[in-house]
């Protein structure tokens, strides 16, 4: 039995790219879940707690787990959100009370054996691997089981996949030189395969890779993992 | 200028300089082959991690105990153990020993801890003569150089550089061949080691059940410049203990392993005192001296001093995206790369809290340290100790506005909205607060609805 899903739509996807959002819900529909939308959320705390604003970050870390307080299972489209969930929550507020049912969504369709939902997407795709996702998380191998089992769509790996992107927030900003080089090394190597597209299971990571391959004029897209597993055949 | 400025526009230079970044990818690139290999060697090389990590541990929490028992082992074989608390008195001890010794020569073997205190400075300002004898680090002394990286002082140079910088600086160089460059240099360095009256070594590990100290290179030059000079000099940092000489077994290969994918460095020596009567050769005199530093002070707070396990590998340097955009010299520390950037601001005062704040937090260098050291999530907390030590005020308003806005879904909205209009309002002009972004990349482009609109809309 699949249980029912609170909806955590990280406050940068329901402003920036909410379509992630609607793709993700989509997918968890197909595959016969129930979901709900906790309107009250807003944001999880992290921009604060990763420049150093711990006392700004507990409230509102305080806050956002009332918020989804009666949910049975949370499931969000971004690693480096669920991370600074289940990882750097119980730093900030010395407690692991009510983390253990928050997933990242490739992760929650593994824990419910649902490695095939029936999507179709017939282009080249390369993955990056998204280091909170990967390194906080331990979520690597899980994306590319799904994208296997995506019909018509072939997986090219890129070298060093596993590199960061350089986007890491507030460091694209305060350091946007160091931040575009390792986006132009990653570009760089995700366009060495020709796919058509990079995909991720962040999607801070796409917009940070989105905007340096637009900017370099490249024909290559990002779309989000939740995209391609939404996408189905032509009728 | 201040450290942190100076840090921006070098970092920002480097990120550019597309021939520097091709020379670090190269050497990198190169690393990670020899790591792969080095990791294969071990039957468990995560077993490996976790048993060194253990050892620093316990050699970190009973840190005074263990110094302990290394002094008096050092002592009872004729030794000199000096406690330096601060950089300038760990200069003027060893400096003060040459004058009074008379000493003209000294030779070095490379030492991270004496860069940190200046020590060749001191030294020439005591009237010696000091010459690197580690390839790597004779060639950035050559050029006037800090060490580039805490393992490969001169990773950043071209043959081509290194050739030009010998020819200078060297007579007779007439070709770039390697073969020919390096026996220039050893003519040198020959000469060097035999008239040195003081050879100064840093420190790779201080056995403390045995009081002997334990040095790892490939190069040999450590075994010449401690054995032939009359006086050798240990400079190390109190934080380079560790329990027992059986732990050698393990902390030899995982550094070599973790530093250059090495199974083992080639030469590895345990030095325990002076020449003892009817010993062939070793120096009459023998001191360490035991920098402190900055070091009790982080060994002080519980939180992070995990930090001072650090074997200086230069794994995490290697793995570090930003390091490997930017190289060594952009940060301005003696120590570079992730450790550098959680050490520094402890060492040397919020000055170097920026560093803390130069990463992404993509945790790569906490993924292959050796000793298990959880170097960004240091980051971190230095960056809240930052915050805590004064932040810009206008930093400090705007979290404290996105927190309250953040308390409440409806102001939540209204901001965003706002948010969104203002964005496309200043685009272009000086005060668009995205410029930074807008400059190196395309912004995005802004949806219709937010996601909450759309599930009012039953859009979803
Ligand atoms: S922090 Fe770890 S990886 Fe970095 S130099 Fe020290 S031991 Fe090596």
């Amino acid at each position: 039995m699949l249980p029912r899903v609170a909806l955590f739509i990280p406050c940068f996807v329901d402003q920036v790219c909410p379509q992630v959002g609607v793709d993700m819900a989509r997918v968890l529909r197909r595959i016969g879940c129930e979901i709900w939308f906790p309107e009250d959320q807003t944001c999880c705390g992290q921009p604060a707690f990763n420049t150093g604003y711990w006392q700004d970050a507990r409230q509102l870390a305080a806050r956002f787990l009332k918020v989804f307080d009666k949910a049975e299972v949370v499931v969000g489209p971004s690693g480096s959100c669920v991370a600074m969930v289940r990882k750097f929550y119980p730093e900030l507020l010395h407690s692991t009370f009510g983390l253990e049912k928050f997933f990242e969504f490739s992760e929650f369709l593994l824990k419910y054996n649902m490695e095939d939902v029936g999507a179709s997407f017939p282009h080249k795709v390369t993955v990056h691997d998204s280091c909170h996702a990967n390194r906080e998380l331990g979520i690597r191998q899980g994306p590319r089981k799904l994208l296997k089992n995506v019909r018509g769509l072939e997986l090219i790996e890129m070298r060093d996949s596993d590199e960061c992107c350089g986007f890491g927030g507030t460091f694209s900003v305060k350091f946007g030189a160091i931040s575009a080089a390792m986006g132009d090394v990653k570009t760089g190597n995700a366009e060495q395969t020709q796919a058509d597209f990079v995909t991720a299971v962040d999607p801070s990571c796409l917009m940070h890779i989105d905007g340096i391959l637009r900017k370099k004029r490249s024909p290559m897209k990002t779309i989000h993992l939740a995209s391609i597993l939404a996408s189905e055949a032509a009728q | 200028m201040n450290p942190a400025r100076e840090f921006l526009l070098n970092a920002a230079a480097k990120s550019v300089d597309l021939a520097h970044r091709k020379i670090i990818r190269k050497n990198m690139d190169h690393y990670e082959v020899r790591l792969a290999e080095g990791v294969a060697r071990f039957a468990d090389w995560e077993g490996a991690r976790d048993v060194c990590s253990a050892i620093k541990d316990d050699a970190i929490e009973h840190l005074g105990d263990y110094l302990k028992q290394f002094e008096a082992k050092v002592k009872a074989r004729g030794g000199v153990v000096f406690w330096a608390e601060t950089a300038e008195e760990a200069r003027d001890y060893v400096a003060n020993l040459a004058r009074d010794r008379g000493v003209k020569r000294v030779v070095k073997s490379k030492s991270m801890v004496t860069e940190e205190i200046h020590l060749t400075s001191a030294l020439e300002r005591a009237g010696c003569e000091v010459l690197e004898t580690d390839l790597g680090e004779y060639i950035v002394q050559l050029r006037n150089e800090p060490p580039y990286h805490i393992v490969t002082p001169a990773m950043h140079l071209t043959r081509k550089e290194i050739y030009e910088t010998f020819k200078e600086k060297l007579p007779g160089i007439t070709t770039d061949e390697p073969v020919e460059l390096v026996a220039a240099a050893r003519r040198v360095m020959r000469e060097f080691f035999f008239s040195a009256e003081m050879g100064i070594s840093g420190a790779n590990f201080l056995v403390a059940d045995s009081g002997m100290i334990a040095l790892t290179t490939n190069e040999g030059n450590a075994r010449l410049g401690t054995a032939l000079p009359r006086i050798h000099v240990v400079v190390t940092g109190i934080e380079k203990v560790v329990p027992k000489l059986s732990d050698l077994g393990i902390l030899w290969p995982t550094l070599a392993g973790a530093a250059t994918g090495q199974s083992l460095s080639a030469y590895n020596t345990l030095i325990g005192g002076p020449r003892r009567q009817n010993e062939v050769d070793g120096p009459e005199e023998f001191h360490v001296v035991l920098l402190d530093n900055g070091r009790t002070a982080l060994l002080a707070e519980s939180e992070q001093r995990e930090a001072l396990k650090c074997i200086r590998c230069g794994a995490c340097l290697n793995n570090c995206p930003v390091y490997r955009q930017i190289g060594g010299h952009a940060y301005g520390t003696t120590y570079q790369g992730p450790i550098g950037s959680v050490l520094t601001p402890h060492f040397r005062g919020h000055d170097f809290d920026h560093l803390s704040y130069a990463s992404s937090l993509c945790g790569a260098c906490t993924a292959g340290c050796p000793v298990k050291i959880d170097l960004h999530h240091h980051l971190l907390r230095n960056r809240r100790n930052a915050v805590q030590n004064s932040r810009p005020l206008l930093e400090r308003i705007a979290f404290r506005l996105f927190r309250w806005t953040m308390l409440s879904s409806a102001r939540y909205t209204w901001f965003a909205g706002i948010g969104k209009k203002l964005a496309t309002l200043l685009r272009g002009t000086a005060f668009d607060p995205l410029r930074e972004w807008n400059r190196y990349r395309t912004p995005p482009q802004m949806p219709k609805k937010s996601f909450r609109q759309m599930w009012r809309d039953g859009d979803v």
